[in-house]
């Protein structure tokens, strides 16, 4: 006898639960009520309607015809208001009353919106159904849009509108997009191809209030106080499933509706399907698990058995030139290792993540041709360790040897593109070869390959050894780490050419080895970043030495060490007085006078340095930086005040030179220091930096040393008056930070450039020297700044006491 | 097993480590680039420097006094140098660090 089967809800999974029963044909009345005023569509093919790329008509699913041939009683754009489960009878607000055997919910999802202020005004919408698909694209070219959340839908959404010229901004608050499917790498690389797109990215963005005007959107308003103005803002952020009426019926409800493994509710004649539904707590959002469910409840309405099991999905993102594929886990938890592949010049990026042998989580970025085919292994859980060594190259590359780099190169056809920035084949470079330009210098120079960004450098230099055999001996300059194979030199050179300003940037356009990197690299890095972008780039605490971490000397026995600053050398009575209370209040072992005429307390525990530091603070005094790769002290004598030698105010200079320099960071320490006449009482010249003065003026000289080696400085400028010896001075340390090498001296980078050319550039070019002054004073707007006052605060001083403590607990 | 709320998470800095004072010393709890968090003992085997004030890269930690560097996994030395450190169960739940003690206060006993 003929079932009667109501079905609440026209989506994808109830859609293909009713296709599965007519395909069977299964003996069913069916009755379908759907809130939005049409049948079933394809809703995850709404990001192409918005680009463009479809049309409504295209992805519609079943039309009046299917829903006719197949006996379907519609009720389109009519809600369900009662569910009368004792009676077996629902009720809608089409006044109909429909009796069944069976009740299937199909009721999907709402998108979520974030009750902040301004939510309810007009022009604040979801992205979900048709109507919110025709508003964004009913945007006209030119106008702006904020989209918040950075997740599969927003990052359509904005694609989509952004395709139709459309200025959209999008709001992310975690820091990367996608940071469910995509890892950290990955998702740099999708950042950037969207903002190549023309859309504006905001990460570690948190949303504070939707700005109105006449009860219309007019902007949102991020908590550091950006306001992005909007004529429509939508919001992309999660949905909820959609079970208000399954709970005012009574069933059995958490976050979804409760089934079982057969699809079946709290009761045996009501069943759900969808995004509405909560299996073993988990709920769904992806399309594979709901077709896996529809055909589930599809079996158990006709008898059969068969009971729903969560897989493996996978995710791609339906945005035109973004090719990204993710599948599985490749986060957190332990045991696990990477295989990764990067190729920063065709914007490459995949990720393997494998457990015992299998792949366990997939990313893909740019190429993911063999994305299936590692989900296939995934979900099948094959084992890798056969094919271990040529896996993340894809099935063509299973089964052959692995591959040799150079018979790469030597199989490469003459027209084959070597270097990209200019367009040079391997061809002509084997012609420049062949007529005499036998190193990576004379090939730069003849055909200028390898001569603007130099990601092809080692290309180059394998067609070089190549063409040329053993006569070419490959140039040895060592690797900044193991974590990659270019130098110091060339990693500053491209970070300042490909304008890298941040540390995932370096490590996915340079190709780096490792996930992070490691802590010869990181500091470096951190440096080269900071000193070339110092607005753009935000200093990382977490790649510093403890020194510069802590901001104190680490001692051999896990004490430290707090020098405070005392101007060019110069103290009073209520700084020594400061200084001694806290030697006595926190007990500190050891107070000695320093080299470079500071006082040096030793042995203060970490807990204490916010409370020493707030001390010192109250007395006037800031951070000595006698921990950091940057100013350290400038060392002054007492100069014409006192000195009956005295020619120039050296004191007075060295304080001025302090108060200028402080806070900056540099490749290595710097030093400096003042000596009010050739007497020479300050020891300037064997300083970074030196100034002897003069009846006639300053001479400034540079590059000295005490340490390991001893140097004397050599001569840089005589000038005549405090202002310029003054801008000689920074413009020197600036050039210096640009481009010596991380933990070179100043001794060691003069003598790799030599001093002829930093003449020309600091004493020589006048308009160079004051680029270089206006740099040093852009960068120092950022760091001239004291961090013991700002780790003294509460919050931050938390971090230097243990997080937990049970050794008060008494003993078992 | 015994898990005790040691932290929120957010305490720890990405990238970086707080310490744990337990009667078998400190334990250094660390917090990898990618949210895994790893319980170790805070002091390295070659002369005692506080592992919690290194750097972390990957799921390892370079020793700040002289650069010995230890797998947040297994605790093993990595490279020429030879040692282990104690490593310790810990688990994140809901945004909450927690630790199993038990292992600590056999050490103790």
């Amino acid at each position: 006898m003929t079932q009667k089967l109501v079905v609440i809800g026209a989506g994808m999974a109830s859609g293909r639960a009713l296709e599965h029963l007519f395909e069977a044909n299964a003996d069913w009345d069916v009755t379908l009520f759907n809130a939005e005023p049409r049948g079933n569509y394809n809703r995850i093919m709404l990001s192409p309607v918005l680009s463009g790329e479809k049309t409504y008509q295209d992805i519609v699913t079943h039309d009046e015809a299917w829903y006719e041939a197949n006996g379907v009683d519609c009720h389109f754009g009519t809600r369900v208001t009662e569910i009368d489960r004792a009676a077996k009878i629902v009720r809608a607000d089409d006044g109909s009353e429909v009796t069944y055997d069976k009740l299937l919910f199909g009721t999907g999802s709402n998108p979520f919106i974030i009750p902040m202020p301004g939510h309810d005004l007009e022009g604040v919408i979801a992205y979900r159904d048709l109507e919110d698909t025709e508003r964004m694209m009913n945007m006209p070219a030119g106008s702006k849009v904020v989209v918040i959340g950075g997740g599969l839908l927003g990052l359509e959404a904005a694609a989509g509108m952004a395709a139709r010229g459309v200025e959209v901004t999008v709001v992310h608050i975690m820091g990367h997009l996608m940071e469910r499917q995509l890892d950290e790498p990955a998702g740099y690389l999708l950042r950037k191809a969207l903002m190549d797109k023309g859309i504006t990215v905001k990460c570690k963005a948190n949303s504070k209030e939707i700005l109105g005007e006449d009860g219309k959107v007019r902007a949102l308003l991020l908590d550091d106080g950006t306001e992005l103005p909007c004529d429509l803002l939508v919001m992309a952020v999660g949905i909820r499933p959609n079970t208000k009426l399954a709970a005012d019926c009574g069933l059995a409800v958490g976050r979804g509706i409760h089934v079982d493994d057969q699809m079946v509710t709290s009761d045996p004649d009501v069943l759900a399907v969808g995004e509405c539904v909560e299996h073993n707590g988990a709920i769904f959002g992806l399309v594979a698990p709901l077709y896996d469910q529809a055909k589930v409840v599809a079996k158990t309405l006709m008898g059969e058995e068969a009971a729903f099991q969560p897989r493996e999905i996978s995710t791609k993102l339906k945005v035109t030139g973004c090719d990204l594929f993710s599948a599985g886990d490749f986060a957190d938890g332990a045991d696990r290792e990477d295989i990764v592949f990067r190729d920063p010049a065709r914007g490459v990026y995949k990720r393997l993540v494998i457990q015992d042998n299998k792949i366990i989580g997939a990313v893909m970025y740019g190429d993911t041709a063999d994305g299936n085919w590692f989900y296939g292994m995934l979900k099948d859980g094959t084992d890798i360790a056969e094919m271990r060594e040529t896996l993340i190259f894809g099935p063509a590359y299973q089964g052959g040897a692995a591959s040799d780099p150079m018979a790469a190169v030597a199989a490469l056809p003459a027209d084959a593109e070597i270097c990209g920035c200019n367009g040079v084949c391997k061809g002509q470079i084997v012609d420049a070869i062949n007529a005499g330009a036998h190193d990576l210098g004379a090939i730069r120079a003849t055909t200028k390959a390898s001569a603007s960004c130099g990601t092809c450098t080692g290309l180059v230099e394998q067609v070089l050894a190549v063409t040329l055999g053993d006569d070419f001996v490959m140039p040895s300059v060592p690797s900044v780490c193991g974590c990659t194979d270019l130098s110091h030199e060339d990693v500053r050179r491209l970070i300042k050419s490909q304008e890298l300003k941040s540390q995932q940037a370096v490590w996915q356009e340079l190709g780096w080895k490792t996930v992070n990197g490691c802590h010869v690299c990181r500091p470096a890095i951190n440096y080269y970043l900071l000193a070339d972008w110092p607005i753009e780039y935000q200093d990382d605490p977490q790649s510093r030495f403890v020194n510069e971490r802590n901001h104190a000397n680490i001692q051999k026995d896990g004490t430290y060490s707090v020098v405070p600053r005392m101007w060019g050398g110069i103290t009073t009575p209520n700084e020594l007085r400061a200084i001694a209370d806290v030697a006595d209040k926190y007990k500190v072992p050891t107070v000695k006078v320093t080299g470079g005429q500071r006082i040096d307390l030793l042995g203060v525990k970490k807990e204490d340095l916010p409370a020493v530091w707030y001390d010192l603070n109250q007395a006037g005094m800031v951070s000595g930086h006698a921990y950091s790769k940057g100013l350290r002290t400038v060392k002054t004598c007492v100069g014409k005040d006192h000195c009956r030698f005295g020619t120039q105010d050296s004191t007075g200079l060295g304080i001025k030179l302090e108060k200028l320099l402080w806070g900056s960071w540099t490749p290595h320490k710097v030093k400096l220091g003042i000596s009010g006449c050739p007497r020479n009482c300050a020891e300037a010249t064997c300083k970074d930096v030196g100034i002897v003065c003069v009846d006639s003026g300053y001479e400034v000289s540079v590059a000295g040393a005490a340490g390991m080696d001893v140097r004397e400085t050599e001569l840089l400028a005589k000038v005549a008056t405090e202002e310029e010896a003054i801008a000689v001075t920074t413009a020197f340390i600036q050039i210096y930070r640009e481009n010596a090498k991380y933990l070179d001296r100043g001794y060691k980078w003069v003598a790799k450039v030599g001093l002829d050319w930093v003449k020309e550039q600091v004493v020589d070019d006048l308009a160079n020297r004051q680029a270089l002054v206006d740099r040093f004073e852009l960068s120092q707007t950022i760091y001239r700044k004291d961090p013991w006052a700002d780790l003294a605060q509460p919050q931050k001083a938390e971090r230097f006491a243990p997080v937990a403590d049970f050794t008060m607990e008494a003993a078992e | 097993m015994s898990w005790t709320d040691i932290a929120a998470l957010d305490d720890i800095p990405l990238r970086g480590a707080r310490i744990v004072k337990t009667h078998a010393g400190c334990v250094a709890v660390f917090r990898t680039d990618e949210n895994e968090v790893y319980a170790v003992s805070d002091t390295c085997p070659h002369k005692g420097g506080p592992l919690s004030e290194g750097i972390v890269h990957g799921k390892k930690v370079t020793c700040p006094l002289h650069n010995w560097v230890f797998s947040l996994e297994t605790g093993e030395a990595q490279g020429a140098d030879e040692g282990q450190i104690a490593t310790y169960s810990v688990r994140v739940e809901n945004g909450r660090v927690l630790m199993d003690l038990s292992q600590i206060s056999k050490v103790a006993a």
